[in-house]
C-alpha cells in the first residue's frame, strides 16, 4: 500500500522525496507551473504552483509530499492568487503577443488562457530592455523574461557552459550572458544546447523560424496547457 | 588617454585585482570579499576586472557579473572617486536628510544618482545605515559620517572639491556614539574575556546547551526561535567533511535598528565569546561574523579583538588548552543588501553568491554553509550566551516574562528627547519605553523596523515580548506632527528597493505597491486604489518566498487599521484617476513642437 | 406586443488599425440579428461624430495622443459599460512598442532624417490642429476605468459574437478555450 496525501479531497499516491507537484502530476492532477522542470531540482520562484495547506500557502514544487497532508489547489482563493501572479508577470515585462514569435507556443500565454486571466490587473511597467541579435542563430528578446532561470540552470547543469546568469535585483533584475561584451554572439552557445531550447516564453529564440506554424496549429491553440502538460507526463512514463 | 597611460591603467587594474584574489586565496566562495577588496582599490569594478576575477576563480563571468549587480555597494559602472550615500530611512528623512542631500548636490553641481562630469563625485540615497540615533548620516566611500548639518555638508563639499583624501577629513565627522541610555544584565555586564568560556569548557558542551535550554533563550533577530533547540538540531545533524558552522548575523539591516552596532563596538568580546560557546555546544570548528557593509568602519576594531582573543587562546586550535576544541572566526563583509539578514540568503552571500533566500526545507541547521550544519544567530543572542554560561540558565530565566526570558535591547529613534539604546527586561510596555526616552505627544510607534508593526496610542499598553509585541529591537517614535502615510510610504519604497527579485509576488508586488503609494502621494488617489493595495497586500503576504515580501505589506495594512485618516486624506477623487499626469505626458511633445496653445494641454478635470 | 427598447452601442478606434472593427464585421449575417436588438451611436459604421448616452462603448486601440484621450473620455462619460477590444486597447499593442524610444528620436527620424526627407527644410509639424503625442502609448485602462476586456489581434468574429451576446444577455462574458487569444 503506497502512501497518499489529499489534493482537493482526492487521494494522491506518492513516493518519499517526491514533491506535492510531481506526485500530483504523476497521478494525473495538474498544478500550474512555469519555473519547474521535471529534470531539475525545484526552483520555487514563479509561485504559480501555490497551494494551500492548512492556513499556509506553499509552493507545491518545493513542498515534500507526506502522508496525511491535505492540499487545496483548485479553490477560488488559490485560482485568484495564480491569476494575480500571472498578471504581475505580464505587467513587468513587455509582452506583446501579436508580435511575438512564441505566441501560441508560450507557456505564460497558455497559462493565462487556461486560468482565464483575460484582462490586465496592473499598470504596465514598460521597461526598456534592448534585444540582443548578435548571435547568428539565436535571438535574445529580454522584454519577455519571467526570471524562471531555466536557461541559467540548463546551461550550468546540463550544457556545462554557464552562459546565463541574473544580475541586479528586485524589479531591475535582468538576464546577462557571460561575454565581457555582454553579447550572446561572443559566447559559445549553440542551437543544440538545452539552454537554447528551454525558454518557456519568447526570450531565447531560434532565428529564421518565427511564425513558421500558422495560427490554429500551434501547441496551445486547440488544447490547454493543463491537458498537454499531463499528456507529457503520461508520455514520459 | 595616451596609449602609455592606458597601458598603465590596465596594469594597475590587474594588480589591484590580483592583490584581492591573493588576499583571499583565490577561493571562489570568497567572491564577494574579493569583489569588495578589488573595488576598494579601483573605486568600481570595470568589465575587465570582472572578467579577470571570473577567470581566476574558474567561474562563469555571468555569475560574477550577477553578484556585482546584486549588491548595492558594488558598482559595474563608475560612481566617482567620492561617493556620498545619504541614509534615507524615515527617521533620517524627519531629521532633514533630503534637504541636506539637495544642498550637497547643489554645492557640487550634480544631480542625485549621477556622476559629475569630471568623474569626481556622485551623491545618492541608501537604506538605513544604523545611525538613526545620531543622524542625519551618510556613507562616504563606505565610511560612516554622522551628525550631518548644513555646516558639515558645506565642509564636505569643500573637501570633495579640493580632493582631500578621506583619511585627512576631520576625525569628528566619523565619530559614532554608543548612546546607551538604559543598562541591564547585558550592558552592565563586566565579564572578563574568557571567563564564561573557562566555565563552559569545564562543564562541557552538553551541559552548556542544557543551561541555554534552561534559560529559555530565544533568538533576538525577531522570530524568537529557541536557541538551544537550534543548537541541538545542528549538533545532531551529521557533519560531512567540513564540520559544523557558527554564523553571527551582524547584517543589522532592519531600518531603525542599531543595537548590534553598539554591541559590536563595546561588547565585541561578548559576541565572539558567545560564538565560541555556540561552537562548543554544537561541535563547530568554523565561525563567521557576517558584518553588514554599512558597518565596515567597525571591521578593523573587530579584527583587533579577534587577534587579541587568538593570542589569549580563546580562539584557534585547542582553545583554553581543551584538546579538540578548535574554532576560529572569519569576518565577512556584506555589500548593501537587506535581504542578507535572512539566514539562508546570508549563507548564500557567505558562499560568495547573490543573496537569494533558499528553499526550505532543508534548513540551515542541517544544510547550511557549503551544505554543512550551520547555526545562524543574532549578535544580541550570542552576546547573552556568556552571561548565561557564567550565571546559569535558571538565573536568566527569572528575568523578563515566562515565555520571553531575559532582556531586550531596543534601538530608539525618532521624536524623543533621548534616542539611543535601551536595555529593558522583556515585558516592558511601549508606554514605559516612551516615558523613558522622553517622547511627547506620540502618535505612532514603529516597532520592529519596516517589517514590524505600526502601533497607535491605544496599543501602547502592549508589551515587548514574543507572545505580545515581538521585535528585533527597532522602535521609531512619531509625534503628532508626523504624517503616518509618509512613514508607510518610506517603508514600502525600502522593500521595493531591497527585494531580491527572486519570486514573482515580491519582485513585482513591492514595485506595484510603491507605485500605488506614489500615486496617492501625487494626489491621484481614489477608493479604487485602496482595493488594488489590499489585493497586493494579500498576494505579498501569502505567496512571497521569504519574510521580506511577506512583511512588505505590513506598514500599509497597519496604516489602514490605525491611521486611516492619513490615507483618506489622499483620496482626493471619488472616481478612477490615471497614475500618471496626462498633461505632463504632453510636455515632451510641447517642447519638441514649440506649442503652448490650448489644445496642447489637458484641462483639469474634477471627479 | 412591444419589443424592448434597443440598446445603444458606440464604437471607436484610437491608436489602432481598425482591424478589430473589421473583425466585428466578420460576424457576417449575425449582424442582422444584432441590429434587431441594438442600434449604433458614434461609430465608423454610422459616421456619427460625437457620442451620446449609450449602453455600451467599445474601444479599439491604445492611447497615443491628446485626441485619443478626449475621445476616450467622451466614451467613458457617455457609456454605461466600456469595453476594451483588442491587444492595443488592452496593453498598448504594436503602437506601445515605441515606449522604449524617446519621443524626440522618433519625431526627428520620422520627419527630418528618415530616408527621402529633405533634412534641411523638413520640420516636426506644429500645427495646433494636430493632436500632440503622449510620451508613452497607454492601455486605455490606464486613462479611464474599463469594465470589460476582449483580447485578440484582432479577436475573431466568433469571439466578438460570443462576447456581445453574453453581454447583451446580461451575463459576464465568458469565452470557451479556443476563442481565448492574445494574438
Amino acid at each position: 500500500m503506497s502512501k497518499t496525501f489529499l489534493l482537493d479531497g482526492r487521494p494522491v499516491p506518492f513516493e518519499d522525496g517526491q514533491s506535492v507537484l510531481a506526485a500530483a502530476r504523476k497521478a494525473g492532477h495538474y498544478i500550474p507551473h512555469l519555473c519547474w522542470y521535471g529534470h531539475f531540482p525545484p526552483h520555487g520562484s514563479c509561485k504559480l504552483c501555490v497551494v494551500k495547506i492548512g492556513a499556509r500557502h506553499v509552493s507545491a514544487c518545493a513542498t515534500p509530499a507526506r502522508e496525511g497532508l491535505e492540499a487545496e489547489s483548485e479553490i477560488p482563493e488559490i485560482l485568484d492568487t495564480r491569476r494575480e501572479l500571472l498578471a504581475m508577470l505580464f505587467a513587468e515585462g513587455n509582452h506583446f503577443c501579436p508580435s511575438c514569435e512564441k505566441s501560441g507556443n508560450c507557456q505564460l500565454q497558455a497559462l493565462a488562457y487556461d486560468l482565464q486571466l483575460l484582462a490586465p490587473i496592473h499598470n504596465r511597467f514598460f521597461p526598456d530592455r534592448p534585444v540582443d541579435a548578435s548571435h547568428p542563430d539565436i535571438l535574445l528578446d529580454f522584454n519577455r523574461c519571467i526570471f524562471c532561470e531555466l536557461c541559467v540552470r540548463a546551461s550550468r547543469d546540463v550544457d556545462g557552459k554557464d552562459i546565463f546568469a541574473l544580475s541586479e535585483r528586485g524589479i531591475d533584475k535582468h538576464l546577462v550572458v557571460k561575454a565581457e561584451s555582454g553579447r550572446l554572439g561572443d559566447t559559445d552557445i549553440a542551437l543544440s544546447d538545452l539552454a537554447a531550447n528551454i525558454c518557456p516564453v519568447g526570450v531565447i529564440l531560434h532565428k529564421r523560424q518565427g511564425f513558421a506554424v500558422p495560427i490554429g496549429s500551434r501547441i496551445y491553440d486547440a488544447a490547454p496547457i493543463s491537458e498537454l502538460d499531463l499528456a507529457d507526463e503520461e508520455a514520459s512514463k | 588617454m595616451s596609449q602609455l597611460a592606458q597601458t598603465c591603467a590596465i596594469t594597475d587594474l590587474d594588480q589591484a585585482v590580483d592583490e584581492a584574489l591573493a588576499r583571499h586565496g583565490g577561493d571562489s566562495t570568497r567572491l564577494l570579499q574579493i569583489l569588495i577588496r578589488a573595488q576598494e582599490r579601483l573605486d568600481w569594478l570595470p568589465p575587465r576586472a570582472v572578467t579577470r576575477i571570473a577567470a581566476a576563480l574558474g567561474l562563469s563571468r555571468a555569475r560574477v557579473e550577477g553578484v556585482v549587480g546584486f549588491y548595492s555597494f558594488l558598482h559595474a559602472r563608475s560612481v566617482g572617486r567620492y561617493r556620498v550615500l545619504f541614509a534615507d530611512n524615515i527617521v533620517e528623512e524627519m531629521q532633514g536628510a533630503p534637504a541636506l542631500m539637495r544642498r550637497l548636490c547643489e554645492r557640487l553641481w550634480i544631480e542625485p544618482g549621477k556622476v559629475s562630469e569630471d568623474g569626481l563625485v556622485s551623491v545618492d540615497a541608501t537604506s538605513c545605515i544604523g545611525m538613526g540615533d545620531q543622524g542625519p548620516s551618510a556613507l562616504v566611500n563606505g565610511v560612516t559620517i554622522t551628525g550631518l548639518d548644513e555646516e558639515r555638508i558645506d565642509a564636505i563639499s569643500e573637501l570633495i572639491r579640493e580632493q582631500i583624501s578621506l583619511e585627512s577629513w576631520p576625525r569628528e565627522f566619523f565619530a559614532v556614539d554608543d548612546n546607551i541610555r538604559r543598562r541591564d544584565i547585558l550592558l552592565n555586564d563586566r565579564l572578563a574575556p574568557g571567563e564564561a568560556l573557562r566555565r563552559a569548557v569545564a562543564i562541557g558542551g552538553g551541559a552548556l546547551l542544557a543551561q541555554v535550554k534552561t534559560a529559555n533563550l530565544r533568538g533576538r533577530g525577531g522570530a524568537g526561535f529557541s536557541t538551544a533547540q537550534k543548537w541541538e538540531f545542528c549538533r545532531e545533524a551529521p557533519a560531512q567533511g567540513g564540520g559544523r558552522v557558527v554564523v553571527c548575523n551582524a547584517d543589522e539591516g532592519e531600518p531603525g535598528t542599531f543595537k548590534d552596532r553598539v554591541l559590536l563596538t563595546s561588547f565585541a568580546d561578548h559576541v565572539f565569546e558567545g560564538m565560541t560557546l555556540a561552537a562548543l555546544a554544537i561541535g563547530a570548528s568554523k565561525g563567521f561574523l557576517y558584518l553588514r557593509g554599512e558597518y565596515r568602519y567597525l571591521r578593523d576594531h573587530l579584527e583587533q579583538v579577534l587577534e587579541r582573543r587568538r593570542a589569549e587562546r580563546l580562539l584557534g586550535n585547542g582553545i583554553l588548552g581543551a584538546p579538540g576544541f578548535d574554532f576560529d572566526i572569519d569576518i565577512h563583509l556584506g555589500a548593501g543588501a537587506y535581504i542578507c539578514g535572512e539566514e539562508s540568503a546570508l549563507i548564500e552571500s557567505l558562499e560568495g553568491k547573490r543573496g537569494t533566500p533558499r528553499i526550505r526545507p532543508p534548513f540551515p541547521v542541517t544544510h547550511g554553509y557549503l551544505g554543512q550544519p550551520t547555526s545562524v544567530n543574532n549578535v544580541e543572542t550570542l552576546a547573552l550566551v556568556p552571561i548565561i554560561a557564567a550565571r546559569g540558565g535558571e538565573w536568566f530565566a527569572q528575568i523578563g516574562t515566562k515565555l520571553s526570558t531575559g532582556t531586550k535591547l531596543l534601538s530608539v529613534s525618532g521624536d524623543c528627547a533621548a534616542p539611543g539604546v535601551y536595555e529593558f527586561p522583556f515585558g516592558v510596555t511601549i508606554a514605559e519605553v516612551l516615558e523613558a526616552c522622553g517622547a511627547m505627544d506620540t502618535q505612532g510607534v514603529q516597532l520592529g523596523g519596516a517589517a514590524g508593526m505600526t502601533l497607535a496610542p491605544h496599543e501602547f499598553g502592549r508589551r515587548v515580548a514574543f507572545e505580545d509585541a515581538p521585535t528585533a529591537g527597532a522602535l521609531m517614535v512619531f509625534d503628532g506632527s508626523r504624517d503616518m502615510f509618509a512613514v508607510a510610504r518610506n517603508f514600502v519604497r525600502f522593500f521595493a528597493h531591497e527585494s531580491c527579485g527572486f519570486c514573482t509576488p515580491c519582485r513585482v508586488g513591492t514595485a506595484l505597491l510603491r507605485d500605488c503609494l506614489d500615486k496617492l502621494q501625487q494626489g491621484n488617489g481614489s477608493p479604487l486604489d485602496l482595493v488594488e493595495i489590499e489585493r497586493l497586500d494579500r498576494v505579498l503576504q501569502t505567496t512571497s518566498h521569504c519574510g521580506l515580501g511577506q512583511a512588505a505589506a505590513n506598514p500599509v495594512l497597519d496604516g489602514f487599521r490605525n491611521f486611516r485618516a492619513a490615507y483618506d486624506r489622499r483620496m482626493l477623487h471619488r472616481e478612477f484617476q490615471p497614475a500618471f499626469n496626462l498633461d505632463a505626458a504632453l510636455a515632451r511633445a510641447r517642447q519638441l513642437t514649440g506649442r503652448d496653445d490650448a489644445s496642447a494641454h489637458f484641462p483639469e478635470r474634477r471627479s | 406586443m412591444t419589443s424592448a427598447p434597443k440598446l445603444r452601442i458606440a464604437t471607436t478606434s484610437l491608436a489602432g488599425c481598425f482591424g478589430c472593427h473589421t473583425s466585428f464585421l466578420d460576424i457576417d449575417e449575425r449582424l442582422l440579428d444584432l441590429v434587431e436588438v441594438v442600434e449604433f451611436d458614434r461609430s465608423p459604421f454610422t459616421d456619427i461624430k460625437h457620442c451620446g448616452p449609450c449602453d455600451i462603448g467599445i474601444i479599439e486601440g491604445g492611447v497615443c495622443n491628446a485626441e485619443n484621450v478626449h475621445v476616450l473620455r467622451e466614451f467613458r462619460d457617455n457609456c454605461k459599460v466600456l469595453v476594451a477590444i483588442g491587444a492595443c486597447a488592452i496593453n498598448g499593442g504594436l503602437p506601445a512598442e515605441r515606449n522604449h524610444l524617446d519621443l524626440q528620436d522618433i519625431l526627428i527620424e520620422v520627419y527630418q532624417t528618415g530616408p527621402s526627407l529633405d533634412a534641411e527644410h523638413a520640420q516636426i509639424p506644429n500645427d495646433p490642429e494636430l493632436p500632440l503625442l503622449l510620451d508613452k502609448v497607454r492601455p486605455i485602462r490606464e486613462v479611464v476605468q474599463v469594465d470589460y476586456f476582449l483580447d485578440g489581434c484582432p479577436p475573431s468574429g466568433d469571439a466578438i459574437w460570443k462576447f456581445l451576446t453574453d453581454l447583451l444577455a446580461g451575463k459576464t462574458p465568458s469565452l470557451p478555450y479556443p476563442l481565448r487569444h492574445f494574438d
